[in-house]
């Protein structure tokens, strides 16, 4: 994981990435949270054309990869996978991310995206965001420095 | 919208605005991810930023773990504001956009998203489009848990006549 040996191209890179992502999340309508809820109110089903239209594109280059290339050219990773483990936290905090993102039709990426389009009423959801991050971190690292073994970082 | 194939005309009604603008954005949210990973092996997810970026203000060892990775989420992040700028002054209303959706939903929510996804290992794009890209079965069990809550929060919520 140690990204000590980044290329010089490894922060543009990111950025191009970033640019296209959130161009993505700008045009695809997302960065819009009555578009959101209008999906999950059964009023306009395009969400999932977004989300899977991403998974297939991302699968796809997820496969070729490591046909393609060895190694990713610009950092000393290699091409694996997004495999988490699967326990009870991924069903506790989906369900907690689902209340939440079922009330304000706001999701992290697309509530940075919300600024991009001009929408400053969304700070008070990225300011929520970092408060709840913040709480569920501050919590976690007290559990953690009272367990004897950490868990499995995530 | 000229690339809706007609069959899906049939289904209109669920579809006001088309399909394409979600297909094409969609279709750019994956391929701004697969560049990175392609260039770095790095699945870039966007609610880790939530706490890399606390690294920066507080010492608890839960935000220290990401002090490595800070920097470029911090500049993945400015990059998706810049690149949805991009599309509202190009294609979109120019900055125009500001969401009628009530401050106290915004808030709230915003609260319980930044605990849930932090809890939960990801969010819409760390599970939603890498992780399901990666046909990853906690990914998938993670997006259907979020979406089948969120439909039910969303419909008890306008049931209740709280709009918009």
């Amino acid at each position: 994981m140690a990204d000590s040996d980044r290329h010089p191209l490894f922060i543009p890179l990111i950025a191009v990435g970033g640019l296209i992502f959130g161009f993505g999340l700008g045009y695809s309508h997302m960065a819009r949270p009555e578009v959101v809820l209008d999906f999950l109110q059964f009023e306009d089903l395009g969400l999932p054309f977004v989300m899977f239209g991403g998974a297939i594109v991302t699968g796809v280059v997820y496969f070729l990869a490591p046909k393609l290339l060895d190694r990713p050219p610009l950092t000393n990773r290699n091409f694996e996978r997004r495999l988490k483990p699967f326990d009870n936290q991924v069903l506790v905090g989906g369900a907690v991310f689902g209340v939440g993102w079922g009330l304000s039709g706001i999701c992290p990426g697309a509530a940075y995206a919300s600024l991009g389009v001009g929408n400053l009423t969304i700070l008070w959801a990225l300011a929520g965001m970092f408060l709840g991050a913040y709480a569920q971190g501050l919590w976690r690292s007290r559990n953690e420095a009272g367990d004897a073994a950490p868990a499995g970082a995530d | 919208m000229v690339l809706d194939p007609v069959p899906l005309q049939v289904f209109a009604e669920y579809f006001p605005n088309g399909i394409s603008r979600y297909a094409i954005g969609g279709l750019f949210v994956g391929l701004g991810a697969s560049i990175i990973y392609l260039g770095t092996g790095i699945s870039a997810g966007a609610s880790t930023f939530l706490e890399s970026t606390l690294s920066y203000v507080s010492g608890q060892s839960r935000f220290q773990q990401y002090v490595s990775s800070r920097d470029w989420r911090l500049v993945f992040t400015v990059s998706i504001v810049a690149g949805a700028a991009i599309y509202s002054f190009t294609l979109g209303d120019s900055f125009q956009y500001s969401t009628d959706v009530q401050v106290w939903r915004l808030f709230v929510g915003g609260i319980l998203v930044g605990v849930g996804t932090r809890i939960g290992k990801g969010c819409t794009s760390g599970h939603g489009i890498c992780g399901v890209g990666s046909a990853s079965r906690t990914s998938l069990i993670g997006v259907a848990t979020f979406l089948l809550v969120a439909i039910g929060v969303a419909q008890l919520v306008a049931a209740m006549g709280v709009s918009p």
